[in-house]
């Protein structure tokens, strides 16, 4: 129950991150989506587990304290606006979410899931997290908030993975969530370089090579 | 055996890191390289012994071969380049450099597809230090976009990877979800999971190896770096990328899935081909070109795993000549860009007065990555359209010949007016000579290809037909 309402509340939270239009709420709300999900297998009641109990543990340590930390940091550093700026409204930007999360709960429903599986949300969630994490990333402007496109994409992978968490080795898990802290890391160095380089963070100025 | 050859490389990485003087590091390059290619062979020579989460199959050994021979060609060459370029700082590149042989390493010898997944992504992560090698603007751009667009093709590549977990989950395996294991039992996967986890991978992996459409990164990637970078990378991270599908497609065999998975290869390597053409026309920037060239192979090599059978060992065979073909190619037009501070037309004309050897070497890697007899190329790209022509086909076979001619067309246009044309007075000369250190080691890598391409050690050739049987699922 409890999880479910977790779910729920992460795929609210896509809404809500497409319709903000300040960086740092976007993301604030990316690092409470990052939260939530780290909460949730534990919601699921697989805290018993000591090594599900030790990767939500990491998970909400990497996602709630250490990535918003960098992301901060990096933030800090730009004397830009704070608008996220994006190629596409608003208002679309709504539509395209819940156009997503409609043909997720419709993919979901063309995959045979297993009998008695306990959350069946967590498949559509995950693809709509994903989708999400897409159209962020596309439509907008700012390095940092295609950074937190990025976040949210791999927020929807994990929630895919969720399904399988009792049996996933810890070994491939924690490298999922290594490799997850160091490609923000150098995300941020990137991000860094970026705003001295051109004194802001958008990345039309990245637009030069081409054919 | 199989620590040894990760863990070398990554301890060599840190040797570098921690080496202060900036003209001792490059030599550690070398050395790592020759004992890495030692522990390799001798590796190879022994039993196969299936480890619990790394083993050297026939198919890794094959392509971890290929790399450790790359490796080994870019290594003798970067302490010459890098003495070039005297006032950029070596320490992140020459570590990162070493750790891609490490990760390479450990890529091609985990038999889990989570492990092959982080290998994957952990590479992506070291070399995007090396695409800001000459920080500025521009590669600051090419680094943005390569972070990005790999980060985002090797997500959808672990939601494939979990997909297909699923796919066992749904037939009661559980872990350890083994390739091997996974391709004995492969009947019990769920055939939905399979599929569309299998077309995620392609989605994932196919964007690391740079297949159109999903390659928008290469050019500018391959562009905005040394020469020797992109000779590593368009060699050898795109053959681990492609090693990581083709895992993924032994399970696919071994579940009857084959023919579906090897038409949507087919009609991909047919598309990448096609690509790399329309932009290999009237392309005015060498490495940019050299960059489509590779989109253009990577699609072979999807093309000749499409067509199955004894196609497969030729697009194996293909992933090594291809590899030693444009070592010579970037490293070669390295050189030249070096000699004209500029890699576009019209400023480079007539490079086989300035820098008559890298101008021979470029001319000779062109007839050989466009399939002139009788270098390595030819024989894979010859038996591939031999095999596509075979009874009951022949538009696949028609159009790999068609797109063939074309490429060789489009790249002669710009080739033969950068090595032949009326010497540029517009570019003033640089005192870039070619010197043994930045010319022997091309001429080893295409004295190499015109080896393979004429004799093939039969060790070399089992390999090649034990893998092509993996992938066929005939065990």
């Amino acid at each position: 129950m409890l999880c479910d309402l977790l779910i729920a509340l992460t795929m609210l939270t896509n809404f809500a991150l497409v319709t903000s239009s300040r960086v740092a709420k976007v993301v604030r709300l990316a690092v409470i989506q990052g939260i939530i999900l780290g909460s949730l297998p534990i919601a699921m009641g697989l805290g018993r587990h000591p090594h599900i109990l030790l990767m939500a543990v990491s998970t909400v340590a990497v996602k709630g304290w250490f990535i918003p930390f960098l992301f901060r940091r990096a933030l800090k550093q730009v004397k830009t606006p704070r608008e996220v700026e994006p190629y596409i409204g608003y208002g679309t930007s709504v539509i395209f979410c819940a156009l997503g999360t409609a043909l997720s709960l419709m993919l979901a429903h063309t995959l045979p899931l297993e009998p008695g599986a306990a959350h069946p949300l967590l498949l559509p969630a995950g693809l709509a997290t994903l989708f999400t994490g897409c159209l962020l990333l596309v439509s907008r402007k700012k390095a940092l908030t295609q950074v937190v496109g990025y976040l949210v994409l791999e927020n929807g992978i994990y929630l895919f993975g969720l399904m399988l968490v009792e049996e996933m080795p810890l070994l491939v898990e924690a490298g999922i969530l290594l490799d997850l802290f160091v490609g923000i890391f150098v995300m941020g160095i990137v991000i860094n370089h970026i705003s001295v380089a051109f004194d802001s963070m958008d990345t039309h100025h990245l637009a030069k090579l081409k054919d | 055996m199989a620590w040894y050859l990760i863990l070398l490389p990554l301890l060599a990485a840190l040797l570098a890191f921690l080496t202060p003087s900036p003209a001792w590091r490059p030599r550690i390059l070398p050395a790592t390289a020759v004992l890495h290619l030692g522990g390799l062979l001798a590796a190879l020579r022994g039993p196969l012994r299936p480890g619990a989460w790394l083993a050297l199959d026939p198919m890794g050994g094959w392509v971890l071969l290929v790399i450790s021979v790359l490796f080994l060609l870019c290594a003798w060459y970067t302490p010459a380049y890098l003495a070039l370029r005297p006032n950029r700082d070596n320490r992140i590149f020459i570590t990162c450099f070493l750790s891609f042989l490490g990760l390479a390493s450990l890529l091609a010898q985990a038999t889990h597809p989570g492990l092959v997944w982080v290998a994957m992504e952990t590479l992506t992560l070291s070399t995007a230090p090396l695409i800001y090698f000459n920080k500025n603007q521009r590669s600051l751009e090419a680094a943005w976009k390569y972070l990005m667009i790999g980060s985002v093709g090797i997500a959808f590549a672990l939601l494939g990877t979990l997909f297909i977990a699923y796919a066992a989950h749904m037939g009661g395996l559980r872990e350890p979800l083994r390739f091997d294991r996974l391709c004995l039992e492969a009947a019990r996967l769920s055939r939905p999971w399979l599929r569309v986890g299998f077309i995620l991978s392609l989605v994932g992996y196919g964007t690391k190896m740079g297949i159109a459409p999903l390659h928008t990164w290469k050019p500018d990637a391959y562009g905005e770096t040394p020469g020797v970078v992109g000779a590593l990378l368009a060699g050898g991270m795109t053959s681990c990328a492609f090693l990581a599908l083709l895992r993924v497609q032994t399970v696919m065999a071994a579940a009857g899935e084959g023919p579906f998975a090897r038409g949507l290869m087919v009609v991909l390597g047919l598309v990448s081909m096609a690509w790399a053409f329309v932009f290999l026309v009237r392309q005015g920037d060498l490495k940019r070109m050299l960059a489509y060239s590779s989109v253009e192979h990577m699609g072979i090599l999807l093309f000749g795993i499409g067509l199955g059978g004894p196609a497969a060992a030729f697009a194996l065979y293909h992933l090594a000549a291809n590899a030693l073909v444009k070592c010579v190619l970037f490293l070669s037009v390295g050189n030249i860009h070096r000699s004209y501070d500029s890699r576009q037309l019209p400023y480079v004309t007539g490079a086989i007065r300035r820098t008559p050897v890298s101008a021979w070497l470029l001319l000779l890697a062109f007839l050989a990555i466009t399939g002139t007899p009788p270098f390595a190329p030819f024989v894979s790209e010859f038996n591939l359209a031999l095999l596509a022509l075979g009874p009951g086909r022949t538009w696949p076979g028609l159009l790999f010949l068609i797109l063939l001619a074309g490429v060789f067309l489009a790249m002669s246009d710009t080739l033969v007016k950068v090595v032949f044309g009326a010497p540029s007075r517009e570019r003033a000369r640089t005192p870039y000579r070619d010197t043994f250190g930045t010319t022997a080691p091309l001429i080893a890598a295409l004295a190499l290809a015109l080896v393979m391409g004429l004799w093939l050690p039969s060790p070399l050739a089992s390999m090649l037909r034990s893998s092509a049987a993996l992938l066929e699922a005939r065990p």
